[in-house]
């Protein structure tokens, strides 16, 4: 089944002058799968993020999540997929300082829901134990080092349950060995919850763990393949 | 609610800043209460000293006889009136008392005691002897007591204009507070002064007061008074036209009590949003990732106008208490010659809680400004900024 499918989609920049960063991009990405976007900086794989993500509209073609064209949505309707459906891990991982790692957790569900029930609280205890990092649920966010950061931060993807979790560069900040505890951390995500991942990375190591590896270069995709090893 | 719980933090977080935010507030808001209340308290003890314990409407004849007959009629048809308080009548006249070889002039005022009591309060100020009890006795002032050295129970001759005299009995001295009137009014009944000037049952004057809070609406009703009495020999005067000069003061004082007060607001308003507007930029990260996590637009400015409800409301209890400490302060400290306070101290609650409700909403205003900057943020420039 198709979760995220992007059809003929272009964008273009314009301001001072017009700038094509997307060509012609068309991907569709099945349900419980793990795929990795790779290419080199400035390739176009974060705008392309960002458009799967719908946090940027495409100049033409069209984004279709879970069934629902996103030319079709409201900015209300935008910001409910982004909360219900779709889950972030970015590489400067954006806690909110201002809270605790439980309560960074908790935050996607109260953006929808502002009760956090006894149930909602013990989900965000059992993803900070799944990421390991139950220890530190009252600690603030900027008393924990970075692996655990993007650890938090992956739990928070997960709160809400989503469909498919896009991460960008999510071990970009990380040393080898927390990069690939987060490696082993998605697979396992992916085989209980069965989330479909989209990793945008230029680490083709990090690639390696994925089921599919989309290479793109100066806006296109120049090679779409599956990983054997996967 | 998500947005109050992080207004509450970002808050928390820039402990520094948001106390220094809330100072300002509690400054301001403590000047508009310290300025308000002063001129308050100046403008109700001026007003007291003008028109407390006085008649603020009077109805006089204004006929070739200037005397009243069918009073008891008008004030049966006046005192139906909405927002007058006491109604008295005064039968006056002007006479001569002797003090050794010269005269003193003098005014006789003959009063309907228990009404005019109500008016002038006239039994509190008597501060020896007693109130007259027959149509023999009066009443004088501490500076004609003093000039005629008299004595309570003591004879007082009074020589009219058709020149009879009539010794009457000194029952009690009075002070009114006002050395005029202590020195030429001689208090006796109704009765008494209407023999003595050959009024039979007419009067001089009908003297009224109205509500403490109608006090400025005086005019108005004077006028409801006259088209009611509907009698071109009447006269009806109220303080208001009597005092042209007080109340232009006085509204000068509240026009530059509303600039200042204005000023201090607008200021405010003008650094809340300043402030909070920077908050925008220091918390743009946040927000970028909350709006990537799908936090609704509206929701995001609700942060901004939180915030400013949240200063605004501590920053309003402050300062009323930092103003009424002012004030109580000034009390102390500032004092008239005689040792008084310099100003009576007036707390018009009213004033109190619509300078707090005014500053609260307007610090809730000034969160609107950032909230609409809050607005224009693209989580994607936040991003990938990094």
């Amino acid at each position: 089944m198709i979760t995220l499918e992007l059809a003929g989609v272009n964008k273009i920049y314009s301001g001072a002058y017009e700038h094509q960063v997307l060509f012609d991009i068309n991907l569709s990405f099945e349900s419980k799968t793990c795929s990795a976007v790779v290419g080199e900086s400035g390739s176009g794989k974060s705008t392309l993020m960002n458009i799967m993500g719908i946090l940027d509209t495409p100049t033409s073609g069209e984004v279709i999540i879970d069934g629902m064209a996103v030319s079709k949505m409201s900015k209300k309707q935008m910001a409910e997929v982004r909360n219900k459906t779709i889950g972030f891990v970015f590489q400067f991982h954006y806690l909110l300082p201002e809270f605790t790692v439980l309560e960074n957790v908790l935050i996607p569900h109260l953006i929808h829901d502002k009760n956090k029930s006894k149930q909602t609280i013990d989900r965000a205890r059992n993803l900070l134990d799944m990421v390991g990092i139950s220890k530190l649920e009252n600690k603030m966010t900027t008393q924990i080092s970075g692996g655990e950061q993007q650890r938090t931060a992956i739990a928070r993807a997960l709160m809400n349950n989503p469909k498919i979790i896009l991460a960008d560069e999510p071990t970009g900040n990380l040393d080898s060995v927390t990069t690939q505890n987060v490696c082993g951390l998605f697979s396992e995500i992916k085989r209980q919850f069965g989330t479909t991942f989209i990793v945008v990375t230029h680490d083709r190591t990090v690639a390696s763990h994925t089921d599919r590896t989309i290479e793109v270069s100066d806006g296109r995709v120049i090679s779409d393949r599956l990983n054997k090893d996967a | 609610m998500l947005p109050l719980r992080i207004a509450i933090r970002f808050l928390k977080s820039g402990r520094g800043q948001t106390a220094l935010i809330i100072f300002g507030i509690a400054i301001a808001v403590s000047v508009q209460i310290f300025v308000g209340l002063l001129i308050i308290g100046l403008q109700l003890s001026l007003i007291d000293s003008t028109i407390g314990n006085k008649p603020q409407i009077t109805i006089r004849s204004s006929g070739d006889i200037n005397t009243i007959k069918d009073w008891d009629t008008i004030i049966s048809k006046i005192q139906e009136i909405n927002g007058l308080k006491e109604i008295s009548v005064t039968a006056t006249g002007n006479a001569l008392v002797p003090d050794g070889n010269i005269t003193l002039p003098i005014l006789v005022q003959g009063f309907d005691f228990q009404s005019a009591d109500q008016i002038y309060g006239i039994s509190d100020s008597i501060y020896k002897g007693e109130r007259m009890k027959s149509l023999k006795q009066v009443l004088i002032g501490r500076d004609l007591a003093e000039e005629l050295e008299a004595d309570i129970g003591g004879k007082l001759p009074i020589l009219t204009p058709e020149g009879g005299v009539n010794i009457f009995e000194i029952a009690g001295f009075y002070d009114l507070g006002v050395g005029s009137i202590n020195k030429s009014w001689v208090i006796t009944n109704l009765t008494t002064s209407q023999r003595l000037f050959g009024y039979g049952d007419r009067i001089s004057e009908i003297i009224m007061t109205v509500d403490q809070n109608r006090l400025f609406d005086a005019d108005k009703i004077a006028l409801q008074v006259e088209r009611i009495v509907g009698d071109k020999d009447i006269e009806v005067t109220n303080w208001k036209d009597q005092n042209e000069e007080l109340l232009s003061g006085l509204e000068g004082q509240s026009i530059s009590s509303g600039v200042i007060q204005g000023v201090v607001l607008a200021s405010v308003v003008v650094a809340i949003s300043s402030v909070l507007s920077i908050t925008v930029l220091q918390k743009s990260r946040q927000l970028g990732i909350l709006k990537a996590m799908g936090i609704a637009d509206r929701d995001a400015s609700l942060i901004f106008v939180f915030q400013g409800l949240i200063i605004g409301l501590i920053g309003a209890v402050v300062g009323v208490a930092l103003g009424l400490g002012l004030l109580y302060a000034f009390n102390t400290f500032t004092a008239s010659p005689d040792g008084g306070a310099l100003i009576d101290l007036y707390i018009d609650y009213n004033f109190i809680i619509r300078s707090w409700v005014i500053a609260v909403a307007s610090s809730t205003v000034a969160g609107l400004i950032p909230a609409r900057r809050s607005l224009k943020l693209n989580p994607v420039e936040v991003i990938r900024e990094g």
